[in-house]
């Protein structure tokens, strides 16, 4: 008894410990002054997780933007609304379905490369002898991926809304026969800039800011062995997978609960 | 020139675990000598590096370099200060994005504001002191262990540091280039003045150019002293290790229980996971 009473008490400050270890870490990668130097880096960490994250990305939006007019279509029909489908499927992409989906896609994608990566580099001392250069790896190796993370998750999103609300169209006008004036129409009348487009770009912007965090994280601070690498990569997918559902659920609180 | 010792490892206590590395480790470093630290494998070498470069933080004791207590240094300081050290890591540690031309050339990158000519010329000047020129375009796993060894000590050499530490330079070198390296390190040291630490177990070739030596055993210096007063040191557990002899008052083998007794142990399987 006693002694699970004590590997509960561990287990806590262990957590309490790495939470303070990766705000620090994240403090002291952000704080700095911007410079040409980091900026090239920035652009060539923005290809490697924005722009070759693309493909999956843009074929998941498409393809969720299909099966829920399809499935909308179906529901819909019954009622003879079948006019809201336009409605149905936009807001259902903007507020909930492309900040979710493509973090997840994210998180799979980029944030598993992002741990083994940084992991790699610190197994084979590439980070240490950096440091012992003289230049300090959270800025020069940390920073860049952060920010790119930061930036390119939100920019996804946009195109996973566009893309999947562009492939309701294709299936529900011009497959199954709705209106094209009433899928575009109710849509434009239907969604606020605001309360559906900006609310779902700041979830967006939150879980990019979650899941990078933690992918770099992982990376810097796992155990340099082969077995270390690949469990902090799994950690990475599963933690962020976790935090943006929670996280979903409760910024879907704060921001939807009352506009009922 | 300064007198005084450019690095000064006082009262050092650093343990892993449960496992005690160092208690208590006193060195003096001085300026523009090569001063070679040996001592059998698992006696915590590498670690004394990392402790002088101010990677790792000690238990207790200090080190400090030219009058800096390291390990009290804010980052930014413990950084700049860290300009004016090489280290030549055990694995090369070479940049793998980077080839072998950008590897040597990225400290003169990030430190100067040199323009590209004339780090070109350093780069090439660099690389054929180590015989390696010719392997510029290559990419670091296209690399021999030792062929990386020798262009992390290009790039460790890059920007004419003060103070150099090696850590087991000679590992992996075939007999030509284990002499060019031997005699490398030692002319980068009578040509530029600079203060060197080498950590190795190779006896014979360190010795050939340390100036000073401490051996470590047992988490303390059990032997100090010029290249010549060793090899004459009557201490057992220091002829052992100066001659290489197998047996004698340094075990060989990991602590471990009787060897009888553990074969014996066989189907006590408990300990078999």
């Amino acid at each position: 008894m006693m002694t699970r009473i004590t590997r509960l008490g561990r287990h806590g400050c262990d957590l309490v410990e790495a939470l303070g270890r990766a705000g620090m870490f994240l403090g002291q990668s952000l704080v700095g002054r911007p410079s040409l130097e980091g900026f090239k880096l920035w652009l060539r960490q923005m290809h490697f997780i924005g722009v070759l994250s693309l493909a999956i990305i843009l074929v998941s939006g498409l393809f969720i933007g299909m099966v829920l007019a399809l499935q909308g279509f179906t529901i819909l029909v019954d009622f003879g609304a079948e006019d809201a489908l336009g409605q149905m499927v936009s807001l259902s992409l903007l507020r909930e379905l492309a900040p979710v989906v493509a973090a997840l896609l994210f998180a799979g994608r980029a944030g598993s490369a992002l741990t083994a990566e940084i992991g790699l580099m610190k197994a084979t001392e590439q980070l240490s002898s950096m440091e012992m250069i003289g230049v300090d790896p959270l800025k020069r190796v940390v920073a860049p991926r952060l920010w790119a993370g930061f930036v390119s998750l939100p920019l996804l999103t946009v195109g996973f809304s566009v893309i999947g609300i562009w492939g309701g169209h294709l299936v529900g006008v011009e497959w199954l026969g709705v209106y094209e004036g009433s899928y575009w129409g109710n849509m434009q009348s239907s969604v606020d800039f605001v309360d559906d487009i900006g609310n779902g770009m700041l979830k967006s912007l939150v879980f990019a800011l979650v899941v990078t965090w933690i992918a770099v994280f992982q990376g810097y601070d796992l155990v340099p062995t082969s077995e270390g690498i690949s469990r902090a990569t799994t950690r990475t997918v599963v933690y962020s997978s976790l935090a943006v559902l929670g996280l979903d659920f409760v910024l879907t609180a704060l921001m939807f609960g009352e506009l009922g | 020139m300064n007198d005084s010792p450019l690095v000064v490892v006082e009262g050092l206590r650093f343990s892993r675990g449960d496992r005690d590395i160092f208690r208590g480790v006193d060195l003096t470093i001085p300026r523009g000598k090569i001063t070679a630290i040996m001592g059998p494998s698992g006696s915590g070498k590498t670690t004394l590096l990392k402790l002088i470069g101010g990677q790792l933080a000690p238990d207790a004791g200090r080190v400090t370099i030219d009058g800096h207590d390291v390990h009290a240094l804010s980052r930014k300081k413990l950084f700049a200060l860290r300009r004016r050290m090489g280290m030549l890591f055990q694995s090369g540690a070479l940049f793998s994005d980077l080839s072998v031309f950008e590897n040597v050339a990225f400290p003169l990158r990030v430190h100067t504001d040199l323009p590209d000519a004339m780090i070109r010329d350093v780069v090439l000047m660099k690389l054929e002191a180590v015989g390696l020129r010719g392997a510029r375009e290559l990419m670091p796993a296209e690399l021999s262990g030792g062929m990386a060894r020798r262009v992390a000590l290009a790039r460790a050499l890059a920007l004419d540091p003060e103070l150099i530490l090696y850590d087991e330079p000679f590992v992996g070198q075939d007999p030509i280039s284990m002499g060019v390296l031997v005699q490398l390190i030692r002319r980068v040291n009578d040509a530029l003045g600079l203060t060197a630490v080498v950590v190795s177990h190779d006896i014979k070739e360190t010795l050939s150019i340390a100036d000073y030596v401490y051996v470590i055993a047992d988490g303390k210096v059990m032997a100090h002293g010029t290249p010549e007063s060793l090899n004459v040191d009557q201490d057992p557990r220091v002829s052992q290790f100066m001659h290489g002899e197998p047996d004698g008052p340094v075990p060989f083998h990991y602590p471990a229980d009787d060897f009888y007794l553990d074969m014996l142990n066989a189907g006590n399987a408990g300990e078999m996971r």
